[in-house]
């Protein structure tokens, strides 16, 4: 009998998989970059961002939560689904309140950095401006809700790696929003610490270390240098090279 | 409030300090209490062991439980087309006024509040509302206004009159399903007589498909469940019939139980499952009695329990499960999540629930109709059954219909029939539009009345809605859009966001300030939430805002501004809190009074 290769199209190329992988880790491990902001190599995929959808063999899908099989043809960096991934991060920014020039975060920001290799030019859409608290009762960190997108990494960091179950998120639609388990629901009352996993995560400026603020300026920092792409791909690999 | 231990206790006792109840828990303490809390949160959280903030996240995500005081009368107003049509916006105002309150506003007293919900499947006697999870129909000006007397005498619930609470059966059509008379046990005693295989092989047979919408073929379900590894199964009866403008199940669960909870001892027998859950939607809690002492008395008839009508090898028990006002639990995943007493948020698939649904475990879930269908062909076979309908649609389906017609309720015909057929048998020949499958489903134009209910053409679950000439289907539109910016779960950008978009639009519109750009805009979204949502909420939210706005387009263009863009921004609105900080309400105080 004859071995079925591990190999799926993607944009036309031939690329190998590992059984078990998803197409974002197969893409990923063959140095093709798809755009995704929930997802992160060293978590269980929660496909909620929707950035890496793509068309697999006619239909739409995550490709973190898609298994990679053989015979699979999948579409990624095609005009049409850039187009769509434009106008979900321009969801992202309309549905928060996202002031780069004044946030910390500026530069090694991922949302900001997709929205530039995805050319973003605008929000496009009339902003929501919700009016979301921040909290500043934790000696080592800022939390400030206006920047979330909602991706759970701090959820997930916190029950799964650090083991303390910091952080949820609650209520439904347009009022989802993250939750802090403690008596006050303040971070400062909290168990949480910056060294945890869940301080090292998000991947925009929810959660920032104090006393750390603009120590490189806004020029030199890491999406200033490399492209979100090339950054994902380094610490993907990085972290396979960890794996093994 | 000392008696907080003690009026918990009894209600933890009877869900064994399970955290996996805590939707369950949560909802008996709140009919104890009148709402959560924090010292009821604080309470159940201790004496769960688990961190408050899973109380949060079901409290601040289900739209019945309350975590801030809502009065001891919580009155909403279902806020589904139908009612509205009915007239049901100016009763609540009817009922605002009496009591001098906004919509959501708690009076001082602490009495009452009045608000909206989503469609509480009473379309067929609407317009309706529900007081503290209880259904008062066929609502007038009169009927309002003795609702005020009671409230404000404080008559409990109890003591109100009866018929107040009655909920009719409406069948004007009954086929195959309706119209037989079914002695209690046939089913299952048919079912055992063939033998697991022997019945399997039945339902195969018949082809049946799973009339919750998406029409997947049962059998090859309940094969994959049962040949799933796994310690257990688990047979779930989808009974969160939240899709606007159905209410079939209500009627099956409220007069067809033995058969559902028969179809639902079939399923266990044939996949191997012991133990089934009917997930039953809050607005449906007038029902949780009467289904608990059907389950009793076929408890004591032996049809359930262990050894079964004598065979030592069929065990199977069924448990219910409330819903507390979430739409999106009609999914079947984010169902198995409230079940498993989280937030209804739906799973990434596959897996599938067939092979991983309910703890991890092989599950089957099943539409309450699918479920009384397998009794149907345990009793006459497959082959009799697939006999009926059409070549990909066998059987009969069930239509809810309501709106502009001279007989809503609940309509049985053999799949194939026309969309005309229905509107003659149900008195609205002069209908000018149907929507069918609900908010999330098709809206259909006089030119294609001649097409037909079934799998092939124009697949439902079974809502069937009428709109008469005159109506603008523009507040439609608005109505679904409002509905599903309410009821999205807010896991996945699209869907959390675009619903929100599509509503702000459409208000925007509805305020006169849209032009042809929202048109484009709509459209646009259209496309992205069909194609990149996580789950049938997202993909199907904008299905009739398409379609209504290709064959209604002069119901949009009509309110259009003739300018290329208008912006939705009102800048004298948005100095309003400027006026209320000073003080001022005078003419200069505002932007344009003189131009």
């Amino acid at each position: 009998m004859s071995e079925i290769l591990a190999q799926l199209m993607l944009d036309g190329h031939k690329i190998a998989f590992e059984p078990g992988q998803t197409i974002l880790q197969a893409a990923l491990a063959a140095g093709v970059y798809i755009p995704h902001l929930c997802a992160h190599p060293e978590f269980e995929p929660h496909g909620s961002c929707k950035l890496c959808t793509v068309v697999v063999n006619g239909r739409n899908g995550s490709a973190c939560t898609i298994k990679a099989m053989p015979g699979q043809d999948v579409l990624s960096d095609t005009p049409e689904l850039n187009l769509r991934r434009r106008t979900l991060l321009q969801m992202l920014f309309a549905e928060g309140n996202h002031f780069c020039p004044g946030c910390e975060k500026s530069g090694n920001c991922q949302l900001q950095a997709l929205a530039y290799d995805l050319e973003m030019f605008d929000p496009h859409f009339a902003q929501f401006f919700p009016a979301r608290e921040a909290d500043g009762t934790h000696p080592e960190a800022f939390l400030d809700f206006n920047r979330c997108i909602m991706c759970e990494l701090c959820v997930r960091a916190s029950r799964d790696v650090d083991g303390k179950n910091v952080f949820a998120l609650a209520g439904r639609g347009r009022d989802t929003h993250i939750i802090v388990n403690s008596p006050s629901g303040k971070l400062g009352d909290s168990t949480f610490s910056i060294h945890d996993k869940a301080g090292q995560v998000c991947p925009v400026g929810a959660i920032l270390p104090k006393e750390v603020g603009f120590v490189r300026p806004i020029g030199e920092r890491l999406y200033d240098h490399d492209t979100i792409a090339e950054v994902a791909l380094r610490e993907d690999a990085t972290w396979r090279e960890g794996e093994k | 409030m000392a008696s907080i231990d003690s009026s918990l206790e009894p209600i933890l006792a009877r869900y064994g300090r399970a955290p996996s109840a805590l939707l369950q828990i949560l909802r008996d303490a709140q009919e104890a209490f009148d709402w959560i809390s924090p010292e009821v949160r604080s309470a159940v959280a201790h004496a769960l062991d688990i961190p408050a903030t899973q109380i949060d996240c079901l409290t601040q995500f289900y739209a019945h439980l309350y975590d801030e005081p809502c009065g001891r009368y919580r009155v909403l107003f279902s806020d589904n087309i139908t009612d509205r049509m009915a007239d049901a916006p100016a009763l609540m105002a009817r009922m605002l006024d009496q009591f001098g309150l906004e919509p959501g506003e708690v009076s001082s007293d602490g009495l009452l509040s009045i608000a909206t919900t989503s469609c509480t499947g009473m379309c067929d006697q609407g317009p309706a509302l529900l007081v503290n999870n209880r259904a008062v129909t066929r609502l007038t000006p009169e009927r309002i206004d003795a609702l005020c007397a009671l409230i404000r005498a404080r008559t409990p619930l109890d003591a109100w009159p009866s018929e107040f609470f009655e909920v009719n059966d409406n069948i004007r059509r009954a086929d195959m399903l309706l119209g037989a008379a079914c002695a209690s046990g046939e089913a299952i005693r048919a079912a055992l007589a063939r033998g697991r295989d022997g019945m399997f092989a039945e339902m195969k047979k018949s082809n049946l498909r799973g009339r919750g919408g998406a029409g997947f073929t049962t059998a090859v379900k309940w094969e994959a469940c049962r040949d799933a590894p796994g310690e257990a199964r688990y047979v779930i009866c989808n009974a969160d019939e939240g899709e606007p403008g159905t209410f079939k199940d209500r009627v099956l669960l409220q007069s067809y139980a033995g058969r559902v909870f028969e179809g639902m001892a079939i399923a266990g027998y044939v996949t191997g499952a012991k133990k089934g859950f009917l997930y039953l939607r809050g607005e449906y809690s007038y029902l949780r009695a009467p289904l608990e002492a059907k389950l009793a008395e076929m408890r004591r008839e032996n049809l359930l329990g262990d050894a079964i009508c004598g065979d030592p090898g069929f065990s199977f028990d069924i448990e219910i499960h409330m819903g507390a006002g979430a739409y999106i639990c009609g999914e079947e995943t984010a169902l198995i999540e409230s079940l498993e007493g989280k937030a209804g948020k739906p799973r990434i698939r596959p897996p599938f629930p067939a092979t991983h649904g309910y703890l991890g475990q092989p599950t089957v879930v099943n539409n309450v109709e699918t479920l009384c269908k397998a009794t149907e062909i345990a009793i006459q076979g497959g082959v009799f059954y697939a006999g009926q309908g059409t070549q990909q649609s066998t059987g009969t389906k069930i239509l809810s219909v309501s709106g502009d017609c001279e007989r809503p309720g609940l309509y049985e015909y053999p799949f194939g029939v026309s969309i005309a057929q229905v509107l003659e048998d149900c008195g609205a020949e002069n209908a000018f539009a149907v929507q069918i499958g609900g908010a999330a489903g098709c809206c259909l134009a006089p030119h294609e009345f001649d097409r037909r209910i079934a799998f092939e053409d124009v697949p439902t679950a079974g809502a069937f809605m009428v709109f008469g000439q005159g109506r603008d289907m523009f507040e439609t539109a608005l109505n679904f859009a409002n509905f599903f910016e309410h009821e999205s779960c807010g896991f996945c950008t699209p869907c959390r966001v675009g619903t929100a978009v599509i509503a702000r639009m459409m208000n925007k519109i509805d305020a006169g300030h849209g032009a042809r750009y929202e048109l484009n805009e709509l459209n646009r979204l259209d496309v992205l939430l069909r194609t990149s949502s996580h789950c049938g909420l997202g993909q199907n939210a904008t299905m009739a805002l398409r379609d209504m706005m290709q064959k209604f387009a002069p119901a949009f263009e009509r309110r259009l501004s003739l300018k290329d863009f208008e912006p939705g921004f009102d800048l004298d609105a948005a100095l309003a809190e400027a006026r209320a900080l000073t003080g001022r309400d005078d003419a200069a105080a505002h932007l344009g009074a003189d131009s």
